[in-house]
């Protein structure tokens, strides 16, 4: 495992920011997932973390923050944490979607902007495995990591006031679905009939951190299928380990 | 007007946002009051008041803005213990200062909790906040006698200046960027929600662009146009802009209180 150098920064009064080198890079989670796994094992009450991309931002919800000595604890549990006894598990997740039209409003401009035939878009969409580099901005809200060059598309001119949930979207480097309704700037070229956040089950978010996924094309009865078994919650979406 | 306690801690990892209460110490000092957990759930009520009526006993402690509340025609002040009988009607009337109010009830209003939290919050709970005839359920109290029942507090938000320390990307600013923000008010801007509070004013933008990373309540976002957000309660748990200052707690709760219009300076900590 390679281990990178750190720098940690106080965030006001209850949270630190601790930052690796300024690349978005899988060997580079892996090392600030393992630290997390390193301080998890610490046992200390009252943390939240999140990660995105990477950095680390790191929350206490007790009532004062020592900056010096949660510094020192972090740099020593990183340094340490080759000696982890938690094996993470990491996921490739299938999620299915429907590329159809009605669903994928900007596919045929998209397309054409990418010099490239609808079909071929799909192809080379499902085509790779994503990288799941933070989950934010919205709740279940996945950032994806290893778009192929040939789809990177600007933003659309003008933002939508309305993104419908589930819409799957183009922008930049960036690949991903909108887990709930949202404005977004995003060209939209199909929907994922799978709840990426839902506060009723046992795990709101099923993909973690960490994680792959791969899109799958879908026809519209089975968007609809998949639909109607999320709804009455015997929808299990498509897995596999990576890392057995 | 939403329920709201100190928020839910613990899913950041999701993308949740801590919501709760966006004036926490207003809210910390009505339960106290009350004898009630810190974590309590109490009604927010912004700007504009609510005509309540009790079904059960019970009491309550109002805190935050002051919104000329009376209790069957009978003005009422702030932290003070308000015993109520059933039919009791609360209502509200013009907004005096501040602009968030705080109805705590003894031992708290029992929504369902969602994800540890009784805060309202769309996609989490299924409610964005109460409407109109809808009824909030408490455990009845049919006598309670307060250790404390009335105390003066001088309202903490009434100053304009919000205490802040250096964010994760504060060594970006130029230094007309840290005179422009330094040595002049701002104001609100008329977009101020729980999500976050934009100020009007814009100062010498930038060019910057960096990965997105995490964000926090008080959170100040500086935009390439030169625009100031602050993120609050609701507010999302990562963004992509430049976090030059976080808002201390105390300046959180008095940020909470400001509104359209009102002004505010800044104060390197």
């Amino acid at each position: 495992m390679k281990s990178y150098p750190i720098t940690i920064k106080p965030f006001g009064e209850r949270a630190i920011l601790v930052e690796w080198p300024n690349q978005v890079e899988e060997s580079i989670l892996a090392d600030i997932l393992d630290f997390m796994d390193a301080f998890k094992e610490l046992g200390l009450p009252g943390w939240e973390m999140s990660v995105a991309y990477n950095s680390l931002t790191m929350v206490c919800n007790q009532e004062h923050l020592d900056f010096e000595a949660i510094k020192k604890l972090v740099l020593d549990c990183h340094s340490r944490q080759a000696a982890t006894k938690t094996k993470r598990i990491q996921h490739l997740w299938q999620i299915p979607v429907c590329y159809d039209l009605e669903f994928g409003i900007d596919l045929e401009e998209a397309s054409k902007t990418l010099n490239l035939s609808p079909d071929e878009l799909i192809q080379e969409h499902t085509a790779h495995q994503y990288v799941v580099y933070g989950i934010g901005f919205l709740p279940g809200f996945m950032y994806l990591g290893g778009l192929p060059t040939g789809l990177e598309i600007p933003r659309r001119a003008e933002p939508r006031l309305q993104v419908a949930k589930g819409s799957v979207g183009l922008a930049g480097k960036q690949t991903g679905v909108y887990p709930q309704d949202s404005p977004g700037g995003w060209n939209i070229i199909g929907n994922c009939p799978v709840e990426l956040f839902n506060p009723k089950a046992e795990e709101p978010c099923f993909v973690k951190v960490g994680d792959k996924i791969q899109f799958q094309k879908i026809s519209r009865a089975e968007y609809d299928l998949h639909k109607i078994e999320g709804e009455v919650g015997i929808y299990k979406p498509e897995k596999t380990v990576l890392n057995a | 007007m939403t329920i709201q306690d100190l928020g839910r801690f613990g899913h950041r990892d999701i993308g949740v946002p801590i919501s709760g209460a966006m004036d926490v110490d207003s809210v910390k000092k009505a339960n106290l009051l009350l004898e009630n957990d810190p974590n309590a759930a109490v009604l927010e009520i912004t700007m504009q008041g609510p005509t309540l009526q009790f079904e059960e006993p019970t009491a309550i402690c109002l805190s935050g803005a002051h919104i000329s509340a009376t209790l069957n025609n009978v003005p009422i002040e702030n932290y003070q213990v308000v015993q109520i009988s059933k039919g009791d009607i609360l209502s509200y009337g013009r907004l005096e200062n501040g602009f968030r109010g705080y109805l705590a009830i003894k031992d708290g209003f029992q929504t369902p909790k969602v994800l540890d939290s009784r805060s309202q919050f769309i996609p989490v709970t299924k409610k964005k906040h109460v409407k109109d005839g809808e009824e909030i359920p408490y455990t009845k109290t049919d006598s309670y006698a307060p250790i404390i029942s009335e105390v003066k507090i001088e309202d903490h938000f009434l100053g304009e200046e919000l205490e802040v320390f250096k964010g994760p990307e504060f060594s970006l600013l130029s230094d007309q960027q840290l005179a422009a923000i330094f040595s002049k008010p701002f104001t609100v801007s008329k977009e101020n929600n729980r999500m976050a509070y934009q100020l009007k004013e814009l100062i010498p933008g930038h060019g910057h662009s960096m990965l997105t990373s995490g964000t926090l309540p008080g959170t100040i976002q500086f935009t390439p146009a030169g625009r100031l957000i602050i993120l609050m309660k609701d507010g999302q748990t990562t963004g992509g802009y430049p976090r030059i200052l976080q808002l201390s707690e105390a300046a959180i709760n008095t940020l909470a209180q400001k509104k359209l219009g009102d002004t505010l300076s800044f104060k390197l900590l």
